[in-house]
């Protein structure tokens, strides 16, 4: 049904920790998974479920582990590569030895490298690139562990990847960093966690905020004699303990939503979605009972108000406290809520809004001289608000040099590893029209390699402000010992993902 | 400070020392060591030998402690059962400990130890701690015995520890009832025969009320259940839906998989239905804000959805969309579902998307691409053109790999022939570029197929140069230049075919090509159903059926739809349809790599049954007739007795090889019966990409029949399957699936001589290939009824054969006394006399074959000696050798 054991790996494929939760399959198959990896990839056919036999890899990459302060880099376009081989710069810079490092999906292209320190600060490369090259600088970067479940069985896939997810969040919230470092330096407590998340290939417990009542890195906190018993775990409400005491009691509401967009080279939308989240910050004593009310289309026609303003929820989501089937009768979002920081639900609207920030570009190549850019940006939200935290990023051919920009407004920085320019505008008004010009020289000689296009990104945050109208119309706050508690709301729109093609 | 000091500590002498610390006074020390010890396995050494010493550890108030040593158990309790022994007392202890935490931790661990012994003293406590006041105890308990039924599943069965789970179903806590859905249903699932799991209104009450608890294994216990009408489906739907809104993605998929599988009982005009299939595609759509891997589970099962219901998600098709930063495995899955979706409302769209992604960097993305645009040529009628004019701005790039991709080109043409010839001219412009085998065929295929329009209007020089050329020198290099034994056969069959009888070889070889349908690369609709209902699962991410997985060591249980026993019409239930379909359906593009075969294949038709060759052009497959091969020169073939086409007594097609011994016909009808002999496997699966066929030969009333089996060993769902004629089987058949067919054979016509002279070749056609192979059929299925001789014609008979035509054999190890010989050889060998001289039995006996030859026979025996001799008189000798391998295999049996 589910995960026969987990895994968590080393760069190489070595594993760290592993836990064999139902012993029908023999804990040596992982050699056969690094060696498949390699294959796959090589072949360009690379999947997050792999098999070996009767044995099925299902495995996932914790990939934000990497952090990069490069000093000058003389080959820009490697810079993905240079990326990489520092992540095994860090691990071979005592053993002088060859190592293999994987790319896979990063964003740096696919590849394999082969790397050898040659000195303390020079390591040697040899890649798919097949070019020769030496870094000089100093690199702090972790590892990545992967992160793999094997099962003989017909499994149930997604419910494994939500699991791995789930047991890294758990890991990074214990832990801060999920590296090679922190597990073997708390190698206790990950294989008590193993114990805790999954039994017998069922998933248990996930939640870290309850599994931290029972399992401390303080070890000597339950070796006083008398047990401590978890009551989350075993409460009918499984995600608040009882007996929860605050002075003040208020609840925090953040209305947050994302718009994602896709445009295509010509102009026109393909894609433009709102992603909603309600997020919210619990400060309640004892035990009370929530009551949310949004101005929801179908609510407001179920109870004859169709007049009034309303949006039309397109899928809703809500945390497990959600009782759903009453949700699903009368449209009442009620519940009991664990106590801190959590999600309470999510919505998507594909309603097409005009785009909030809107990019027109024009990117002349010259080929062996010179690629100029211009980029013009249109706020077509409410005068009112204003953006924030503007950035656009605008592609270049990874061989450019000598950057010139102007712009109208805020700053441009050339970001060579990213090959982009980062045009940022602190603050930027509804209606209004900036301009940015950029100049770059092109190499004489050409590289090889085709490039892809990638898309203008942009980011911003225009707070008070929701793109579909969205209202939190009140926040019922029901409990025994009735006292009385404040509900805030803000509400804030964002990008998502924002990606305008170019031509 | 931290854990990773304990790696470094390893040296050498690390194991004495360990024990040393292990048994120190101090609590503290004993802990460190236990850490290490712990370290140690981490790094993957050995150090089972201290076992001993870490049991005496267990004895410890510490918590932490004895998670560490329990730790140790696991893993080595395995390789050292009588050790693990030991610690039993110590579990049962632990079992009944004040601390909650510990009770839950040895119920925990003793399932993890897989030790048969270790069991029986384990069910008392535990069942104890599925009573346990403690919910945490409860659910730990619960999935123990699931652990414990993977260790001795009788034991499980006896002591009630089921009916203890069904009691934790109604548990006041989430987690209890999760677990021990999870733990049935684990185990139901390793033992599909026990029913176990039945599931009974009542359990599916219990369950459906559960539902908010623990939601996937419930979903998925659920989705198991088969509701006997539509409202009791309608029910359990009303309490599914809410699930959708889960946040959990996994949770989503579960209650999609139960959704798609009740939508089948539901009646198509309710409007419940029409709400469920718009519920359905806003979850849908939000599973792609996911994790990379978790989108690409679900775009693996929303390709299935999509096969199966596109009307779910028809409004959606901009959701998939690719995007830059998507994962290469997530680009190629989202093509794929667009390919699915496209139709007339969204072709120009999703062409100027496929088209922007040709001139992407990844070249598997952008060959795909362009095999895309081709597929929605094929797809859209009526936007063919606008595709078609996609293609050429494509091929124009002249970029590499882009113009490989011509192979759509050609499916395209077959599709609509004499319409984008001006295609060609391009297409013959990057000729050069063309460099990959696949491209090369196509693109020979293409330039042939238009030439050869055209070839009524070249002048009869030409045609009979170009026909010259191209039939001699390509046979000629086919047979004598080629070391390919395919390509060589293939090669002689033509030439056969073209020296006997030209009319026929025209027919077979420029035949009506079958239709090239819309709907391509779709998976086959019974595996279809198969996967829905495995929505979720590793089967539906790799798109194999479940079977494919090892469940258990047990048996397999498959899962299909439910069929809708309402007021809708047979043709909603999707097993109903097959058959249908299969006729009427033009045959789907054969994968790329067989040019050659849909070349030639395909157009093949029998060449004797002239009256049916049009019927047989729409048949999906053809068992590629008889009369083919019989050219080529061999013995049997398959008759035509129309199986299908009931009013043609077309003429028989088989003829017997054996020289013209048997060139005579069957006679009379006569009492039914013979020797059977056990199904051979002629064609292991191995050799005809996974069909496998067994089989054997009979003699029922006058007539031969060959018996046979087939088998789809493949893992492919597309294995649509069929014999044309002179048989067909117009069911596809499933993966695992077998159907056995009964062919009339017949002894008229032709023949040829063979060796060995039972030889039979046969081929056999399917949707991948066709395939040959030989098996022998054993002589006595042409033994006739009427081979009774009379006493006097017989001795007179033995007397006129000469003796050198008489031949000896042994027939060895045989324990059968006369009579019982000859009660055995009841199968149209009869026995004339019975004499006993010098204690001897002798057997007089006499068989006739279907040509009419006299077989005599004299079966010496003797009494305590399993060897018997065996002489045989026969006019035509070379027949003997096989009546003696008959008398051998019956014998012997």
């Amino acid at each position: 049904m589910s995960a026969s054991a987990v895994f968590i790996l080393d760069v190489k494929g070595k594993p760290l920790i592993s836990r064999n939760y139902k012993g029908d399959v023999a804990m040596s198959k992982i050699e056969h998974f690094m060696p498949l990896l390699v294959q796959r990839e090589e072949e360009g056919a690379l999947a997050p479920l792999l098999s070996h036999g009767q044995v099925h890899f299902l495995w996932i990459k914790h990939s934000n582990l990497y952090c990069i302060h490069p000093t000058w880099c003389p080959w820009r376009w490697v810079w993905g590569l240079s990326a990489m081989v520092a992540a095994q710069a860090k691990r071979g810079w005592a053993e002088d030895r060859s190592c293999t490092a994987h790319l896979c999906g990063l964003g740096w292209g696919q590849g394999q490298v082969e790397m050898r320190v040659v000195a303390r600060d020079r390591v040697e490369v040899r890649g798919l690139y097949s070019i020769y090259f030496a870094i000089n600088g100093t690199f702090s970067l972790t590892l990545l562990p992967l992160v793999v479940a094997t099962t003989s069985k017909n499994a149930n896939a997604s419910l494994v990847y939500s699991f791995l997810y789930k047991t890294i969040e758990v890991f990074c919230e214990y832990f801060k960093e999920l590296e090679e470092e922190s597990i073997r330096d708390n190698f206790v407590i990950v294989y008590e966690l193993l114990d805790e998340l999954m039994d017998f290939g069922f998933p248990q417990t996930t939640d870290s905020k309850i599994l931290q009542e029972y399992i401390t890195q303080q070890s000597n906190k339950l070796e006083t004699g008398k047990s401590r018993v978890p009551p989350t775990v075993t409460n009918a409400v499984s995600w608040r303990s009882e007996g929860i005491k605050y002075k003040k009691n208020e609840v925090f509401i953040d209305v947050i939503e994302s718009v994602n967009l896709l445009v295509n080279a010509n102009g026109s939308v393909l894609l433009s979605e709102i992603v909603g989240t309600i997020k919210l910050k619990v400060f309640l004593s004892g035990m009370p009972e929530l009551r949310l009310g949004l101005n929801d289309r179908v609510l407001f026609e179920l109870t004859g108000r169709s007049k009034n303003k309303s949006v039309e929820l397109e899928d809703v989501k809500f945390h497990q406290c959600v009782r759903l089937s009453r949700f699903d009768n009368d449209r009442t979002i009620s519940f009991i809520p664990p106590d801190g920081d959590f999600e309470l639900m999510s919505y998507r609207l594909s309603t097409q809004v005009k785009p909030l920030i809107w990019i027109e570009s024009v990117i002349e190549k010259f080929s062996h001289s010179r690629v100029e850019i211009m980029v013009k940006a249109k706020g077509q939200f409410k005068k009112q608000s204003v953006a924030n935290g503007v950035e656009i990023s605008v592609p270049v051919p990874s061989d450019a040099d000598s950057p010139r920009f102007k712009t109208s407004v805020g700053s441009a920085k050339y970001v060579p590893e990213k090959n982009v320019v980062i045009w940022s505008i602190k603050s930027f008004p509804g209606g209004k029209e900036y301009l940015m010009r950029a100049h770059f020289g092109l190499p004489s000689v050409e590289k090889e390699e085709v490039e892809g296009r990638p898309p203008i990104g942009v980011k911003f945050e225009i707070p008070y402000f929701t793109v579909s109208g969205i209202q939190v119309r009140y926040m019922k706050i029901i409990e025994k010992s009735g006292y009385q508690a404040l509900p805030w709301v803000r509400y804030i729109t964002q990008s998502g993902d924002y990606q305008l093609r170019t031509s | 400070m931290t854990d990773s000091k304990y790696f470094t500590t390893n040296k050498k002498a690390e194991i004495f020392e360990l024990k040393a610390e292990l048994n120190n006074e101090k609590k503290e020390k004993r802990k460190e060591a236990v850490k290490k010890v712990i370290a140690v396995i981490t790094v993957g050494k050995d150090v089972s030998s201290v076992f001993p010493d870490i049991v005496n550890c267990m004895q410890t108030d510490n918590l932490k402690l004895k998670k560490l040593v329990y730790l140790y158990l696991m893993n080595y309790a395995k390789s050292q059962p009588d050790m693990a022994i030991i610690a039993v007392n110590s579990f049962v202890k632990d079992c009944e400990d004040p601390n909650l935490l510990i009770r839950a931790l040895a119920v925990r661990t003793m399932g993890c130890i897989w030790v048969d012994k270790i069991t029986e003293y384990l069910s008392e406590p535990l069942l104890k701690c599925l009573e346990d006041e403690d919910p945490y105890v409860r659910k730990t308990a619960a999935v123990c015995v699931a652990k414990l039924h993977d260790i001795n599943a009788q034991m499980v069965e006896d002591q009630g520890f089921l009916d203890s789970l069904w009691g934790l179903i109604a548990d006041s806590n989430p987690m209890v009832v999760a677990n021990a859905v999870a733990a049935l249903s684990e185990i139901s699932e390793s033992h599909p025969n026990s029913n176990l799991l039945n599931l009974n209104t009542q359990n599916i009450n219990k369950l459906r009320t559960a539902l908010n608890k623990g939601q996937i294994f419930m979903l998925d216990c659920l989705s198991n259940y088969n509701p006997k009408n539509d409202r009791k489906a309608q029910s359990i739907c009303e309490r599914v839906t809410p699930q959708l809104s889960h946040a959990n993605s996994a949770v989503v998929l579960s209650a999609v998989k139960v959704l798609m599988k009740f939508l089948e009982l539901l009646s198509k005009d309710s409007d419940y239905y029409n709400m469920l299939l718009k519920k359905l595609a806003p979850p849908l759509v939000t599973l792609m804000s996911g994790e990379s891997e978790v989108q690409y589970a679900s775009l693996r099962n929303i390709n299935l959805i999509v096969q199966k219901r596109p009307e779910i998600l028809k409004q959606e098709i901009k959701v998939f969309f690719v995007k830059y930063n998507d994962p290469i495995y997530i680009k190629l899955e989202k093509l794929d579902i667009r390919i699915h979706l496209a139709s007339q409302a969204n072709i120009a769209q999703v062409l100027a998307e496929l088209k922007e992604y040709a001139t992407e960097v990844n070249v598997d993305f952008v060959r795909k691409a362009v095999w895309a645009t081709g597929r929605c040529a094929i797809k859209v009628e009526q936007s063919a053109e606008h595709c078609v004019s996609t293609l050429l701005d494509l091929i124009k790039t002249k970029v590499n790999y882009v113009v490989q991709e011509v192979i759509v080109v050609r499916d395209i043409f077959r599709k609509y022939s004499n319409k984008y010839e001006s295609i060609i001219a391009t297409l013959c412009e990057n000729l050069d570029l063309l460099d990959e085998p696949d491209a090369r065929s196509a693109m020979i295929w293409i330039l042939l197929e238009s030439f050869l329009e055209g070839f009524h209007d070249e002048n009869t020089q030409v045609q009979l140069t170009l026909l010259t050329e191209l039939v001699q020198q390509m046979l000629n290099l086919a047979t004598q230049d080629s070391d390919n034994p395919d390509l060589r056969e293939r090669g002689y069959t033509y030439w056969a075919l073209l020296s006997a009888d030209p009319v026929k070889a025209k027919e077979v070889v420029l035949s009506e090509k079958p239709l090239i349908s819309q709907e391509t690369e779709l998976i086959e609709p019974t595996a279809l159903e198969e996967l829905i209902c495995h929505i979720g699962s590793l089967a539906s991410v790799y798109h194999k059926p479940s079977n494919a997985f090892v469940e258990g060591s047990h048996g397999i249980h498959r899962k299909h739809l439910p069929i809708h026993h309402g007021s809708t019409d047979a043709g909603d239930s999707p097993v109903g349809t097959t058959t249908a379909t299969n006729l009427e359906q033009p045959q789907v593009i054969p994968p790329q790599g067989d040019l050659l075969g849909s070349l030639l294949n395909l157009d093949l038709s029998l060449p004797v049954n002239v009256p049916q060759v049009s019927s047989m052009q729409m048949g999906p497959v053809d068992l590629l007739g008889g009369g083919l091969d019989s050219l080529v020169g061999q013995s049997f073939i398959p008759s035509s007795v129309p199986a299908t086409f009931a009013p043609s007594p077309t003429p028989a097609v088989v003829r017997s090889g054996l020289n013209d011994l048997f060139a005579l016909s069957t006679g009379i009808g006569m009492a039914p019966g013979g020797y059977v002999a056990p199904k051979a496997v002629w064609l292991p699966s191995v050799k005809a990409k996974g069909l496998e066929i067994s089989g054997t030969f009979t003699h029922r009333q006058g007539h031969i029949y060959m018996e046979m089996n087939f088998t789809n060993k493949a893992l492919q769902h597309r294995m649509d399957f069929g014999i044309h004629t002179p048989l067909a089987i117009h069911t596809p058949l499933m993966p695992n699936q077998s159907i056995d067919v009964s062919l009339p054979l017949n002894t008229l016509g032709p023949v040829m001589k063979m060796e060995p002279l039972n030889n039979l070749q046969v081929a056999v056609k399917n949707n991948i290939d066709v395939f040959y192979f030989s098996c022998l059929s054993p002589l006595n299925v042409l033994f006739v009824e009427d081979g009774k001789m009379e006493h006097q014609v017989f001795l007179a008979t033995w007397k006129n054969i000469p003796n050198e035509n008489e031949l000896q054999f042994q027939i060895k190890e045989c324990h059968l006394n006369a009579d019982a010989v000859s009660s055995e050889l009841q199968n149209n060998v009869y026995t004339i006399a019975k004499r006993n001289v010098e204690g001897q039995d002798i057997l007089y006996q006499s068989l006739k074959l279907t040509n009419g030859i006299w077989i005599l026979a004299e079966l010496r025996m003797q009494p305590g000696n399993p060897n018997y001799t065996l002489s045989r008189k026969c006019r035509a000798p070379e027949v003997s050798q096989y009546i003696y391998q008959v008398h051998n295999s019956i014998l012997k049996n």
